[in-house]
């Protein structure tokens, strides 16, 4: 089991309502000290509530929240030292520029890397002479990345940095983040671009209204899904039907296609292999696919709660 | 113009409440004011009570000329129509900000100019907008005055004179609209020309000098609703909207959508030390708000000092003027003190404008980074707290300064520099109070804190009309302004002072510590 002195984050329990709309409604999630937790779900499920709890911007109703050991809504100043936060809408001030909202994020957070400043802005291609009424979406979340990448910190919580920014833009936000790493640092990155999330993370935890569904190493949840096979192979493909965990099997002459429990694969390609495989392409099971596995049945799931 | 219709009716739906609220405020300020023709028992009465408002200089450098004082209709027009302006011009410059300038500068406008729409189809919506509310108020105004009996021809003037004065605010605001490219700095000038008009008028209604021509308030004023009636004036008001209108459209064509004729200029690559101190962004944000309000209260102090000792003629003898006269003092001096409270009243109004700025930025999304960082809740409240004490006695000293001045330049009187300053201190402690006010409110029920500004309306009609109104004194002791001795006129009581400041000090406190223990405003 992992040290739980270990752990950046620790969130047991989470309890958070606005009047009668349950948030969050018991979540866990935990992000040990070193790793990039990617933290997916859809608009709603309590992503950046969770977030602003952590970050003792709003107030846990019931379950226990620690953060670096402390506890946010008491010590948040503390606390926030340790860490920089990039908001999902980031909102400058009108008559500020982006270079004195660098300077004065960095300022509160204890002080800035002077050097890492510049090579971001200029990574970042950002002008931080515009006032903050001037900057398109993408540029306000440029500035508060550079902020927050500037800062010597050992935690960052990144509330989907990346939804507007272009995809340049995003290849240089995933080295910064590998730099990041490289130092032995922690991340929370919320998103909804799986490719970043496969990208950068270490582990994922997946949350659906107000509750975690799954939490684990990618290597781990994709025991829960399936790879997609299709083959071409020299004998009259027959006794694939029968085999434990292969699904949606379709033949068209010689060609198969067919989706296989990850648990399962090995014995459906041996099988393959005794019918003499010529072509075969295996797609490994993407976050995609776990995403749409647990938010796809969304519908039939509360159509049985009202039922019960 | 393509898609005009299409805007006006969106800019209707999206202002139907806020529409309702300021067409029904605009009404009720109006037809509240007859309530003056039932205090009085005999006719006599009245017109005692007429002569004595007539004489009052301070009543006319608030409400304006006095004509016809004696009746119904003159007391409406005369109490409600320069407020009644300035209700106009504020609905009028919201009306026009939100859909033109606010619009542009949050990105919104591009996003529909993407669509088949006209260039100019925004801002004739918004301006064909403004002016139904316009229209609408007066004729509600109208219909409510004419249901209570009053003259028809009045109530057709009262009306026309208010819209009228809508329009040419209108006019304003669609040009400070086009001067720069953000919202807030758009606001600052309409507010400063409407406040410049009010200012005109008072100096110009009490000088009699002809100053109340140069404002718009003034146009309104002049068409004499309820006491012989004339429509020429009304002619200056449309002369100006259609000027200010075209100046509008001469300047929208020659910037770019998002842009105003000012250009905005880069800023600094880097803060200053300036904004990275503890109070920096404190400052930065409420400047421009504590240095506009400083000279346009040092102007009216001005304005007010400048009449000089003309009071001692202008004030007569009446009741009201014995009730104001407090035993062994001058007639200038029992002037003077009321327009100390004057003052203060309305410099009230940036004590609780600056007290609701820490919720704007709560609303505006822009909290939740800042409080991200190692700066303590508490902290980043207190610099606004800050900011909004050493604003408010900032307006308020450079209101006794301007009322000496002003005075001393008049009257030769080079003593009479600092002799509202003493006075002026003791009303620090009240409009702290409202500032306290609206910082518990901010801190306990955030979505509440506009009702700071009823307390502020309450406040000014005891103060101004409570007498008048004949307000019980329970319901009068509850404005803290009641309990301040009314100085140069009475001696400063320091007692009462020190008790509306304590209280200042624990609704304050007791603000800062819900703030600190409540969920920050996140959308």
């Amino acid at each position: 089991m992992v040290d739980r002195m270990n752990d950046v984050i620790d969130i047991r329990g989470l309890h958070k309502a606005f009047g009668c709309t349950q948030a969050l409604d018991g979540l866990d999630l935990t992000v040990t000290a070193g790793e990039v937790h990617g933290f997916l779900g859809p608009n709603g499920a309590g992503k950046s509530t969770t977030i602003r709890v952590l970050l003792g911007l709003l107030r846990a109703d019931a379950g226990t929240v620690r953060l670096f050991g402390g506890d946010p809504w008491r010590d948040a100043a503390e606390l926030h030292r340790r860490l920089a936060y990039v908001p999902g809408d980031v909102n400058l001030w009108p008559t500020l520029t982006g270079g004195e909202v660098i300077d004065l994020l960095g300022r509160l957070r204890g002080g800035l890397d002077e050097r890492r400043r510049a090579d971001l802005v200029e990574r970042f291609e950002l002008d931080p002479t515009k006032k903050g009424r001037a900057y398109s979406k993408g540029n306000r979340q440029k500035v508060a990345l550079v902020a927050a990448l500037a800062s010597d910190v050992e935690l960052l919580v990144l509330d989907e940095p990346t939804s507007g920014l272009d995809p340049l833009m995003e290849a240089v936000f995933t080295e910064c983040i590998d730099d990041f790493k490289d130092e032995g640092s922690s991340v929370l990155l919320s998103s909804h671009i799986l490719a970043e999330v496969e990208r950068l993370c270490d582990r994922v935890s997946i949350i659906r209204t107000g509750r975690d569904v799954e939490t684990g190493t990618l290597a781990d949840l994709r025991h829960l899904t399936r790879t997609s096979v299709s083959a071409e192979v020299a004998a009259q493909p027959t006794g694939l039907d029968g085999l434990v965990g292969v699904h949606d099997l379709v033949v068209e002459g010689h060609r198969v296609f067919f989706e296989v429990d990850t648990d399962h694969l090995g014995a459906a390609i041996d099988a393959l292999g005794r019918l003499g495989i010529r072509t075969l392409t295996s797609q490994p099971p993407t976050l995609e696919e776990l995403f749409m596995r647990h938010y796809g049945d969304e519908l039939p799931a509360e159509t049985v709660e009202v039922d019960a | 113009m393509t898609g005009t219709s299409t805007f006006i009716r969106a800019f209707l739906r999206r202002d139907r409440w806020l529409m309702f609220w300021w067409v029904l405020g605009g009404t009720l300020l109006y037809y509240s004011q007859t309530t003056t023709g039932d205090i009085y028992t005999t006719q006599a009465e009245f017109d005692r009570a007429a002569k004595s408002m007539e004489e009052n200089a301070a009543f006319i450098a608030m409400a304006g000329p006095a004509r016809a004082l004696n009746t119904v209709g003159g007391q409406v027009a005369w109490q409600a129509m320069a407020i009644g302006a300035i209700v106009a011009g504020l609905m009028s410059m919201f009306i026009i900000g939100r859909h033109t300038r606010a619009e542009e500068e949050s990105g919104r406008d591009e996003l529909v100019r993407a669509a088949a729409v006209g260039r100019h189809a925004p801002i004739v919506a918004a301006a064909a907008v403004a002016a139904m509310a316009n229209i609408a108020t007066a004729l509600l105004i109208a219909l409510s005055l004419l249901s209570y009996g009053l003259d028809p021809v009045g109530c057709l003037s009262i009306g026309v004179a208010h819209m009228l004065t809508g329009f040419a605010f209108t006019g304003v605001a669609m040009v400070a609209a086009q001067l720069t490219d953000g919202t807030r700095a758009m606001y600052g000038i309409t507010g400063a020309v409407l406040a410049a008009s009010f200012a005109l008028r008072a100096v110009g209604d009490v000088a009699e000098n002809g100053l109340s021509w140069l404002s718009p308030i003034g146009w309104g004023q002049a068409m004499h609703p309820f006491s012989g009636e004339r429509w020429w004036p009304g002619l200056i008001s449309v002369a100006a909207t259609v000027a200010l209108v075209c100046v509008a459209f001469a300047l929208f064509a020659r910037r770019d959508v998002g842009a105003g004729v000012w250009p905005s200029r880069p800023g600094p690559q880097r803060a200053g030390r300036g904004l990275l101190n503890p109070l920096g962004l404190a400052w930065q944000l409420q400047r421009g708000s504590i240095i506009g309000w400083s000279v346009g209260i040092l102007l009216l102090g001005l304005a007010y000092g400048s009449i000089g000792d003309d009071v001692e003629e202008l004030m007569g003898t009446s009741d009201l003027t014995e009730q104001m006269l407090r035993p062994g003092s001058s007639i200038t001096d029992s002037f003077y003190a009321f327009a100390v409270v004057i003052i203060a009243v309305i410099a009230s109004g940036f004590t609780i404008s600056s007290a609701l700025r820490p919720l704007g930025e709560e609303d505006a999304g822009r909290v939740e980074t800042l409080l991200a960082t190692a700066h303590p809740r508490r902290d980043w409240l207190l610099g606004h707290v800050v900011m909004t004490v050493l604003g408010s006695v900032l307006t308020l000293l450079v209101g006794a300064l301007g009322l000496g001045l002003g005075f001393a330049l008049v009257t030769g009187d080079t003593d009479a520099i600092a002799r509202y300053l003493a006075p002026m201190a003791s009303y620090v402690a009240p409009v702290l109070l409202l500032g306290a006010l609206t910082r518990l409110l901010h801190g306990a029920v955030p979505r509440m804190a506009f009702l700071a500004w009823v307390g502020l309306a309450f406040c000014f009609v005891v103060m101004f009309f409570g007498e008048l109104l004949r307000f019980p004194s329970v319901v009068a002791d509850v404005s803290p302004f009641s309990h301040i001795a009314l100085a140069p006129a009475e001696d400063v009581r320091w007692t009462p002072v020190i008790v509306v400041a304590v209280v200042a000090l624990v609704l304050s406190v007791a603000g800062q510590v819900a703030f600190r223990r409540r969920d920050i405003i996140t959308n």
